[in-house]
């Protein structure tokens, strides 16, 4: 720290230019696909349709995230796998 | 102000304003869902504006239903009026929903009203991009509608310090055409508090940015300045200090 930041503005008070850079990754998302958050839920079905047709998953055990970045988005998706256990508990039924 | 011929029309059915702010709030028998609906006729809705000659306000409805509002309807009542009226003014409800896309849909010039704060920037955009489709101009395919961009409560200060956005950034965001900067300024809540548009507040700040905003929409060309916040004279400061 040098003696001068005693004299600086906290940085918190420049808060505006942090309102103005989310505003531009937001908008830019909006604006090129306004119905994204649509396409996740119909996403996740299909998925699960997918793998249902090689292995027994249940509905919950899908979960899908989104990140949205500046320069790339990250779309997550964790698929749960049930156990030995459980798997053969459900044979038995 | 400038003589022409203006009717002001409120679309905020069931939460109407309008007449508040304006002072006429004693005045209205009729409203426009009445004119839509075949009870009454629209000269007998329209209500006079007593400080200016050439200005009309038309009421919304303040018990009924949005759905009340049809398109057809508020098309005839606009059809009417533009016989009458050089300027058709539709002050939306804030919001997308069927308010708002009625005082839009018709329109051939937009004014969106922002303050720099990131909900309303973000919501200003997704109306422009209502305005640019889900118009009459946009779905028939005549041109677009003609948008401009009002931002409000704009604080120099807190902007120089890096705690507002600044003028051009939200300009940068949202790309259109400027047609005014209101400074945050006291006298927009004493207007609103009489029932007296603050335009007529001559000597606040508040009031030239709108004139100068009235300026540049009737098609003058004027240089875009941003009015000094008002700091009370040290005569004031005294005063109030010993209040």
């Amino acid at each position: 720290m040098s003696m001068f930041s005693f004299f600086r503005r906290p940085s918190q008070t420049r808060s505006a230019e942090t309102a103005r850079d989310r505003l531009q990754i937001l908008l830019a998302h909006e604006r090129t696909g306004r119905a994204t958050p649509d396409v996740l839920p119909l996403l996740q079905r299909e998925i699960i349709e997918v793998i249902e047709r090689h292995m027994k998953v249940g509905g919950d055990s899908v979960d899908i995230k989104i990140e949205r970045g500046d320069d790339l988005s990250m779309l997550e998706i964790n698929i749960e796998l049930p156990g030995a256990t459980t798997l053969a508990g459900s044979a038995s039924t | 102000m400038r003589g022409h011929k203006t009717v002001v029309i409120d679309f905020d059915v069931g939460l109407r304003n309008l007449d508040v702010i304006m002072g006429c709030e004693r005045r209205v028998v009729f409203d426009f869902i009445n004119v839509i609906q075949g009870e009454a006729r629209l000269n007998q809705a329209l209500i006079k504006d007593r400080r200016l000659d050439n200005l009309s306000i038309l009421a919304a409805s303040q018990t009924r239903d949005k759905d009340a509002l049809t398109r057809e309807g508020v098309e005839k009542v606009l059809d009417e009026l533009s016989g009458q009226y050089e300027y058709i003014i539709c002050d939306s409800p804030a919001g997308i929903e069927w308010g708002a896309h009625l005082a839009m849909y018709f329109a051939d010039e937009a004014i969106v009203v922002t303050n720099p704060e990131v909900s309303s920037v973000r919501d200003s955009d997704r109306v422009l991009g209502l305005l640019s489709s889900k118009t009459r101009r946009a779905e028939k395919g005549d041109g677009t509608v003609k948008s401009h961009l009002l931002l409000t409560r704009y604080d120099e200060n807190r902007a120089a310090k890096g705690e507002m956005m600044k003028i051009e950034d939200v300009e940068e965001i949202l790309s259109i055409p400027l047609l005014g900067i209101i400074p945050e300024s006291p006298a927009v809540l004493r207007a609103s508090n009489v029932g007296a548009p603050v335009i007529f507040e001559e000597r606040s700040n508040a009031a030239k940015a709108y004139s100068d905003a009235v300026s540049r929409l009737v098609g003058e060309q004027l240089e875009m300045r941003i009015q000094p916040a008002e700091r009370p004279s040290l005569f004031q400061r005294l005063l109030r200090r010993t209040a």
